[in-house]
């Protein structure tokens, strides 16, 4: 994170930046958008505290695996696409793969 | 005393009015080149504190933290020499570098190798987009001088321009940027369908402004073919060398063109984020670079509609050009893009 980065999954930082890669969101208006779909304040978003806890609620990983209870990777990822209303692609794919989707 | 640096890395000292003024010189040499705005007292003022900190590492204020892009990023660790495969090193940085987005990138960072080796990139895309949660690029440099004599098949602008044969120069280099563009679209066209979430277009326009029409033709295409992916350009230097000098996208002449004008193509074509470069002159001091890099990158920023990640590393930035960028650089900086700029990212 060295000394300016959001945090990646330790805080919200994967968050901000799925919205500015997949929607073209100003680092402003990205950050609002994912605090609204969390209810958190913008402030919280680099909390690691608020968000270790909160991304456990809402298991969508953590940097701690724990005793394999958290899920990781794409499972998390189903669960971020559906909180951030978005369409990620490797869950596509996923779903494509599996045979849930055509 | 300020304990500071000059742009080779090495350390010097000066007082606080030296600083200013290094900043402020620094500011007008990209307001003549870039004829972009200067910054404001407040904003020179603010540089220089951060300079003058007297910590070794210095960081943002609470609040202030922007979004980290990488470039050859798992380039990184296997430049270290530590022999593990890339969906691991993307799950390091995810989990103990704390990145806000992870970046795949083979040894051979270019597309042209790359197009060879398609089905295994994509084996490491997918396996990586299974075992990790944070956006997943895949990054590679355009290298339009791959495409010429003798490593392809183009007539090489560099040869032919100093034997004055000025048109053979330019259909050569046409020549180049369509091969480019295939490979571009080949290659990202796979790993997209692979599970990517999308391409860094890395080191843009190294080769002049026959390689950035290139990138900008084939970020159009992918977007035309895949209206989802994200797509970052990031450049290679400040200022599109014109080794063609004619080729224009949008009606727009691209030899010559600054970041706050760049970004504004790189929009067109469709991208998602701009990544500004601003070269670091190894001869002038740290605060020099700084205020110069900070006065482009505001400028590129205003320009942007869509967010802009300045390039942050050795010999771009501001910061030193050696190979192991010192901290105090670094993190001087990180926090003046984020807290002068407002800068999206880095």
């Amino acid at each position: 994170m060295h000394a300016a980065g959001m945090g990646g999954i330790r805080t919200a930082g994967d968050l901000v930046a799925r919205m500015q890669l997949s929607r073209k969101m100003r680092l402003n208006e990205a950050k609002k958008y994912v605090a609204d779909k969390l209810k958190v304040s913008v402030e919280d978003l680099v909390d690691e505290v608020v968000m270790n806890e909160l991304r456990q609620e809402l298991d969508i990983s953590t940097v701690y695996a724990g005793m394999g209870e958290m899920s990781r990777g794409i499972e998390s990822k189903f669960k971020i696409a559906k909180l951030l209303d978005l369409e990620i692609n490797s869950v596509q794919r996923f779903l494509r793969k599996t045979g849930w989707q055509q | 005393m300020v304990v500071t640096r000059m742009g080779d890395g090495s350390f010097i000292t000066m007082t606080e009015e030296e600083v200013q003024r290094d900043v402020e010189e620094g500011m007008a040499d990209a307001v003549k080149k870039g004829k972009v705005e200067p910054l404001g007292q407040d904003e020179i003022e603010h540089i220089v504190e951060i300079c003058c900190r007297p910590q070794k590492f210095v960081s943002v204020e609470k609040g202030n933290e922007l979004v980290l892009t990488y470039d050859s990023g798992t380039l990184k660790v296997t430049r270290l020499g530590i022999p593990i495969g890339m969906p691991q090193i993307l799950q390091l940085y995810e989990r103990a570098f704390s990145a806000d987005s992870l970046e795949l990138a083979y040894v051979h960072y270019s597309f042209k190798p790359i197009k060879m080796i398609v089905p295994e990139e994509q084996y490491a895309v997918a396996e990586t987009s299974l075992v990790t949660t944070a956006p997943l690029l895949y990054g590679a440099m355009p290298n339009l001088p791959l495409y010429t004599q003798p490593d392809g098949p183009c007539p090489n602008a560099a040869e032919l321009l100093p034997a004055g044969k000025i048109e053979e120069a330019r259909r050569g280099q046409e020549e180049a940027a369509e091969y480019a563009i295939k490979d571009m679209v080949y290659v990202s066209s796979g790993v997209y369908e692979a599970g990517a979430d999308g391409i860094d277009f890395d080191t843009t326009a190294a080769a002049g402004d026959a390689e950035f029409y290139a990138t900008l033709k084939a970020t159009e295409q992918l977007k035309a073919k895949y209206p989802e992916m994200a797509i970052e350009i990031g450049m290679a230097g400040e200022f599109v060398l014109g080794f063609h000098g004619q080729l224009e996208y949008d009606g727009v002449r691209l030899a010559g063109l600054y970041p706050h004008k760049q970004v504004k193509l790189a929009e067109k074509a469709g991208a998602n984020v701009f990544g500004a470069v601003v070269n670091t002159n190894s001869s002038r001091t740290f605060p020099w670079n700084l205020g110069r890099a900070i006065t482009f990158c505001k400028a590129c920023t205003e320009a942007a509609e869509i967010p802009v990640h300045a390039n942050v590393g050795m010999g771009v930035g501001g910061v030193p050009m050696v190979m192991t960028p010192p901290i105090d650089c670094v993190s001087r900086v990180s926090t003046a893009m984020a807290e002068v700029v407002k800068l999206d990212g880095l």
